[in-house]
């Protein structure tokens, strides 16, 4: 790496980062959120800073260095006192994310990816920031503003040139609704905190299992796991701890539920996690939370406190002697990949997000090898629910092999972006109907990697029957063009991609070429076919699920939409995949050159 | 055999490297002399293709007589097979792309001390360099691909041969290798 220019970290800033590593108890294994603490403190991680690290934690640069590179929130180079990044999910998109980032880029004399001359600046993308319904949305050094408009993004150039602090920067910019347009047993219950525990704490730890195993209740997160068999099998391992892990890595695009639950349900998700932890038998928990919903770490911090002063977390909570738990929220740093599990838990161990081989499963051998049960914020919810309603109740909503609530996560093309809860068989009709959705092409069921449902589909049931999903609702009327969208969704999988197996970190960037080809007028028949044999290649060899669905936008828009993918084509067989003759041209400037060699034609 | 296929071999910008490879196949050489007869190739120097089987091709694409020869490869063979990761990826010499193309010229013939009147050549007998160097499936339709730097001539050997009986190629285990 080059050396970079900055001055010296002087004696307050060595005196900080070992307060810092102190704070963390030397342990290697909180490198992440060190790593976030000197990038909050210093805007990136120095040459210096990772050496200081380095020699405290007594681990190898290389190591420091390994991880900073990996998540895209961290920098080991300087990249200016304000780091913008526009949300660039489709439904950003939609809403004109990208004339505002060239307005800004605009205004602040700066090229996108590049920081300014002087240091101030920098502006570039980033992937959805789970605003979609009150977007387009940015990060300005990790916080959150939503609403952007031509308005709003001149007052944010005027604030960076006269450096205003983030912190004196209108509270409105910062603004997040919870646009909760339709409640049902989760959003609409009125418990107390701490009301599902007491009566669990009675209760006891087999009877929770038991309970939801009989609930019926899957996973939310959009595998569907039966929780019951998870948190059963987690209890069953042997091991000298058990973990509990609560995902709220909410990093697939179109998907915003969970900041929701974590804005107002924050106590219902700890006391899922409590419960989990008394039926498991763990006495640690961890909140895992995306880097882009960093602004609710304090607010989740103040309710965990709470939770502590009332005897809900701690030492014998409750009064049951030997029932100790508490829960520690880890910070994610911009990573997708992060949502997977097992590289959720790489993460937690301050290592890069990389996905491990399966099995064996978190359940026997998860954080730090011992029995983990990782499930979603929303299971935790609605798994507290089914205790405190009791089974036969909590199975009698929803359908027969879906049983209880989902929260949906609505964007796009409708007048009423936002949450909506239904009992699961809900058609994708009804829920176009409610959030006021007219001239509907399609919607993109859980995201990139779910399923892309036509019109003539529309009767289907949100459902583990028909269409499961972790949530994501996002609609697309007549007027957008839907290989654009999956253009969009392809080129989101190969900036994710974590890079450790070869057919997901190359297939995913010729994909996104493939499609880029075509976009550019230069697509024919024959890359219709090749992405075909892309698709398989990373559906049947990759190493893990974001490879193996990564495809899934290509495919299901090219079976219901092939038009939009033949208009853009030339009718010949073959076309060159870049202007031949333009490769030409500085060439040609250079040495003055325009005789006949001196061109080539795009086809012979 | 009926018939002796054709084959046509040429190296574009690369090392002549799995050309070396190819002719790591050895005593097998005689056994393939029977199998096929070799059109334009580096073996015999015939300068232009003629109508092929089989055309093998080295090396990416990085100016404008790579374009035209594989251009008369595509035009000629019924199969063509991008052989070893500079035809397949632009490898080794597209290490270039990130650099611009006028800089380059401008420090290697304007620039760089020691150069007496030095000009950027410029005789119609030169090719012109493109500004990147090109993969071959980004200019010509590419049918088979065989990996390596360079791949062994076993590969070579294993892969010619299925193809000369009418199987479909298949390295498999051992012989498939990237670098």
């Amino acid at each position: 790496m080059l050396p970079d220019n900055e001055t010296r970290i002087n004696d307050s800033a060595e005196l900080w980062l070992d307060q810092a590593v102190t704070r963390y108890e030397s342990d290697s294994s909180r490198l992440l959120q060190i790593l976030h603490e000197v990038q909050e403190r210093f805007g990136h991680i120095s040459q210096q800073a990772t050496g200081i690290l380095a020699e405290k934690l007594d681990i190898p640069r290389a190591r420091i260095e390994s991880v900073a590179s990996f998540y895209s929130f961290l920098h080991l180079k300087p990249h200016g006192e304000y780091r913008v990044l526009f949300s660039d999910n489709i439904t950003d998109r939609m809403l004109g994310s990208e004339a505002l980032m060239e307005q800004m880029c605009q205004l602040l004399w700066l090229q996108p990816g590049k920081v300014s001359e002087d240091g101030l600046v920098s502006i570039n993308t980033t992937s959805c920031t789970g605003m979609c319904d009150q977007g387009p949305a940015m990060l300005v050094n990790g916080r959150a503003i939503t609403r952007l408009s031509h308005q709003r993004v001149q007052e944010i150039a005027q604030l960076i040139r006269n450096r205003t602090p983030l912190a004196d920067w209108p509270a409105d910019f910062f603004r997040v609704e919870d646009n909760i347009r339709r409640s049902g047993l989760l959003l609409g219950n009125t418990l107390a905190y701490g009301e599902v525990l007491h009566a669990a704490v009675t209760a006891g730890a087999q009877q929770i299992v038991e309970v939801v195993k009989a609930s019926g209740l899957r996973g939310r997160g959009g595998a569907g796991f039966p929780t019951g068999q998870k948190w059963e099998a987690c209890r069953n391992a042997p091991g000298k701890e058990h973990y509990v892990v609560c995902n709220a890595d909410e990093g697939e695009p179109g998907t915003f539920k969970d900041r929701v639950l974590l804005t107002r349900q924050a106590d219902l998700v700890f006391e899922g996690m409590t419960l989990c932890a008394l039926a498991v038998g763990a006495s640690k928990g961890f909140l895992y939370l995306r880097g882009e919903y960093r602004y609710l770490l304090e607010p989740l911090h103040a309710v965990l406190q709470r939770r502590r002063d009332s005897n809900l977390l701690g030492i014998s909570i409750l009064g049951k002697p030997g029932f100790d738990f508490d829960i520690e929220i880890h910070l994610g740093a911009g990573a997708y990949i992060c949502g997977e599990e097992s590289a959720l838990i790489e993460s937690l161990e301050g290592k890069r997000g990389v996905p491990r081989s399966r099995p064996p499963f978190p359940v026997t051998h998860g954080y730090m090898q011992q029995p983990t049960a990782v499930d979603n914020v929303e299971t935790f919810c609605q798994a507290a629910l089914a205790v405190q309603m009791g089974a036969e109740k909590y199975r009698a909503i929803g359908t027969e092999k879906s049983s209880g609530s989902k929260l949906v996560s609505v964007s796009g093309d409708c007048a009423y972006p936002g949450i909506y809860e239904y009992p699961f068989g809900v058609t994708v009709r009804e829920i176009l109907q409610d959030c006021g959705a007219v001239n509907t092409r399609a919607v993109q069921i859980s995201g990139p990697s779910g399923v892309c449902v036509p019109e003539n589909e529309f009767n289907r049931k949100l459902g583990f029957e028909d269409l499961p999903t972790a949530g994501a609702f996002m609609v697309f009327d007549d007027s957008r063009d839907m290989f654009e969208v999956a253009r969009n969704y392809v080129h989101f999988f190969a900036h994710e991609s974590c890079g450790f197996c070869t057919p997901c970190r190359v297939g995913t960037s010729m994909l996104k070429q493939t499609m880029d080809k075509i976009a550019n007028g230069h697509g024919t028949k024959h890359d219709l076919r090749e992405i075909d044999k892309l698709d398989r290649v990373l559906q049947n060899t990759s190493h893990c699920g974001l490879g193996r669905t990564a495809c899934n936008p290509v495919l299901h828009t090219l079976k219901h939409f092939r038009p939009a993918y033949e208009n853009r084509l030339k009718s010949l067989d073959f076309k060159p995949a870049f202007d031949l003759d333009g490769s030409l041209a500085r060439a040609r400037q250079m040495t003055g050159r325009d005789d006949a060699g001196a061109h080539l034609k795009e086809t012979e | 055999m009926s018939k002796k296929l054709r084959v046509a071999t040429t190296s574009l910008a690369g090392c002549f490297g799995c050309h070396m490879s190819f002719l790591d196949i050895d005593e097998r050489l005689l056994t393939l002399l029977d199998l096929v007869e070799f059109d334009r190739s580096p073996i015999n120097d015939i300068k232009h293709c003629g109508p092929c089987d089989i055309g093998i091709i080295e090396g990416g694409v990085c100016n404008a007589e790579n374009v035209h020869v594989l251009r008369e490869f595509r035009k000629n063979c019924k199969i063509i097979i991008a052989i070893g990761a500079c035809a397949i990826n632009g490898g080794l010499p597209a290490q270039r792309n990130h650099l611009d193309l006028a800089s380059c010229l401008t420090e290697v013939y304007l620039t760089e001390p020691g150069l007496a009147h030095g000009h950027i050549p410029n005789d119609p007998e030169l090719p012109l360099p493109l500004d990147k160097v090109h993969p071959l499936y980004e200019v010509v339709k590419i049918d088979y691909y065989i990996p390596g730097c360079p791949p062994s001539g076993d590969a070579i050997w294993k892969f010619l041969t299925d193809l000369i009986a009418g199987r479909t190629p298949e390295l498999g285990h051992g012989l498939i290798k990237y670098d």
